[in-house]
């Protein structure tokens, strides 16, 4: 298949999750009423397809391709399949940022302070693990440097929690360790979309950059490549786009691990060809798994995050294994 | 290294057997407890009203916040504990009041240090809460009070003029937490006329209630709960701000003090709401 059919086959396969995620809910909004109340607006069941079903649809195709595009780009940069922003600790510090936010009253007061603080604390997680792991790619020292600052910041997000003076904070621990869609409003579409929108434009920008750095730095120095701006592109873009998606889902874990890992075998590992490959899959994915939620246990408020990982992390097995036998 | 071992043991025993006969001692007079330390909330509220200012050596820390507690003035009087076995055992107390929720380990703890520790039920029927306060007045040696609030409960609830039934309402508190029948919300929503629009197989204390279904059924109230001032903002609260409310026929700070526990003080939520039902039902009617 050729890579312009897989790029249309991904969009049509979003575009038909997105309407399906309209479609699908708990009240039982036959499809026809359902498209027909969205366009006029009218009655109860507009204001569900209007104000809660259609929020969610664009969140879930968002964030989805926010977590593919930002795991693509960061593997195509370290030169490591298993970088990714949950596991290597950059969606752990968006929520901590998110916390912080929220709890001290910031985002009460100034509704843009959410994703600001998110995607400083995706940045900072970002820059760490560029520190901590270097560029070159050892598999070992990257994993243990995500494993570092995940803990870290997932421990400062529950302890910010634990102190906070509401009494429901130390119930939402689980959200924003595993993240859910669950009655978010247009408000937080309008916070996060354009910050994911910011990021995505940077991250595919960097394509041509990281397709000179895959055969090597010295060859892509010689390429008139700066790996200085380059690096600067991946932490920016990556923080704008976890941080934003993170600030209102949570973190989800894996969606950048799979999808790229999944479509490489079929676009090729060359990253300018993954990056908008993956942030089609991304989405699909995502509002795949949203759906999942909804139609599996809708009283349930069943986190997106358990969903991912129970699909993301046998992937993550084998892929270590497979690195094992070849190291 | 024997010797040493058996010899903490019988220390370990002689202790049990002291405390075993002070605890005996104790439960011989048990008419009316001298020392009484209450480790809950609910408990803090019963014992403030029933027992003598005297009788009472420490409440829960909660029992001083004015959000929670309607006795908050009263309560603080008196040394607070954060429920923890070890600061009730130096109280001495020779009896402590618990929730039957209270946490099984610290239970187990003072009971093992021959600690008369007594759980009452929360309430969240009407037999259920009668009894409550009945049991109260019989372990603090002062049935006679419990008898009187009992009647005063009875007369004020009978006074409460209800709506017509056929009114509908949900309660919902954060993170779209919709309270079930078996729950204190539900009670103080069926003492005041309501049908309960969280009810159900599976719903006797409530779940997660989708703000789809919400707007959907259109109940004739929706109680929204848990935002109170001063507590701080979280992302559960954050829920019960969302635009899609706007359109319902939402009440917003009615949850205070007098939803949090048991105790006759609910009565004040049940005459609210019942009279927030006949204004509602007199909306219909003018429609």
């Amino acid at each position: 298949m050729s890579y312009r059919a897989i790029l249309i086959l991904l969009g049509l396969a979003c575009a038909a999750l997105f309407l399906a995620s309209l479609l699908i809910g708990p009240s039982g909004i036959s499809p026809l009423q359902g498209l027909s109340a969205l366009i006029s607006g009218e009655g109860a069941a507009g204001l569900v397809m209007r104000e809660l079903r259609l929020p969610r649809a664009i969140l879930g195709i968002g964030v989805g391709a926010a977590l593919g595009l930002s795991g693509a780009a960061m593997q195509g940069f370290l030169r490591n399949p298993l970088a990714e922003p949950g596991l290597i600790g950059t969606s752990a510090g968006a929520a901590l940022g998110a916390v912080i936010a929220i709890q001290t009253g910031l985002y009460a007061a100034f509704a843009l302070a959410l994703p600001f603080a998110a995607l400083a604390g995706a940045g900072v997680a970002v820059a760490l693990i560029l520190i901590l792991a270097g560029r070159e790619g050892r598999a070992l020292v990257l994993i243990l440097a995500g494993i570092a600052v995940s803990a870290l910041a997932a421990a400062a997000t529950a302890l910010v929690l634990n102190l906070a003076p509401s009494p429901y904070a130390a119930a939402e621990i689980v959200f924003w360790m595993m993240g859910s869609l669950a009655d978010r409003s247009m408000t937080h579409v309008a916070l996060a979309l354009p910050f994911v929108i910011l990021g995505a434009v940077i991250l595919l920008r960097a394509g041509a950059g990281l397709d000179a750095l895959s055969l090597g730095e010295d060859a892509a120095a010689s390429m008139g490549i700066s790996l200085k701006k380059l690096k600067l592109q991946i932490v920016f873009g990556t923080a704008l786009m976890v941080g934003a998606a993170t600030a209102v889902a949570g973190a989800i874990g894996f969606v950048g691990l799979v999808v790229p890992h999944l479509l490489r075998k079929s676009v090729g590992s060359r990253p300018s060809r993954l990056l908008p490959a993956s942030a089609l899959g991304g989405a699909a994915m995502l509002t795949l798994a949203d759906i999942a939620t909804r139609v599996i246990a809708p009283e349930r408020d069943l986190k997106l995050g358990v969903l991912t990982a129970l699909v993301g992390a046998p992937f993550f097995l084998s892929m270590i294994r497979k690195m094992g036998r070849e190291g | 290294m024997w010797g040493c071992v058996r010899g903490s043991d019988l220390k370990g025993a002689a202790l049990a057997a002291l405390f075993a006969a002070l605890g005996a001692a104790t439960s011989a007079w048990a008419e009316e407890p001298a020392r009484v330390v209450s480790m809950n909330l609910c408990t803090d509220q019963l014992a403030l009203a029933l027992a003598d200012p005297g009788q009472i050596v420490s409440l829960s820390h909660f029992a001083t916040d004015p959000s929670m507690s309607v006795r908050w003035k009263q309560a603080e009087d008196y040394p607070v504990n954060y429920g923890r076995a070890e600061e009730i055992s130096i109280l001495h107390p020779d009896l402590v009041l618990a929730d039957t929720w209270s946490s099984p380990d610290t239970i187990r703890m003072l009971r093992t240090l021959g600690i008369r520790v007594e759980q009452l039920p929360p309430g969240t029927s009407l037999p259920e809460l009668r009894g409550r306060i009945e049991t109260m007045g019989k372990l603090l040696g002062h049935p006679d009070r419990a008898a009187k609030m009992l009647a005063d409960f009875d007369a004020r609830l009978a006074a409460i003029e209800k709506p017509a039934p056929g009114l509908r309402a949900a309660i919902i508190g954060p993170s779209g937490y919709g309270y079930g029948p078996r729950t204190l919300e539900g009670q103080i929503l069926e003492m005041a006329g309501f049908t309960n629009v969280v009810s159900g197989p599976g719903l006797d204390w409530g779940g997660r209630l989708p703000l789809e279904d919400l707007v959907m059924d259109r109940p004739d109230l929706v109680v929204v709960g848990g935002s109170m001032k001063g507590q701080g903002t979280s992302r559960a609260q954050e829920v019960l701000a969302h635009p899609v409310l706007r359109d319902l026929p939402v009440v917003r700070g009615l949850r205070d003090a007098s939803w949090t526990c048991g105790a006759p003080a609910m009565l004040t939520a049940v005459e609210e709401l019942a009279e927030l039902g006949r204004k509602i039902e007199k909306e219909k009617l003018t429609q």
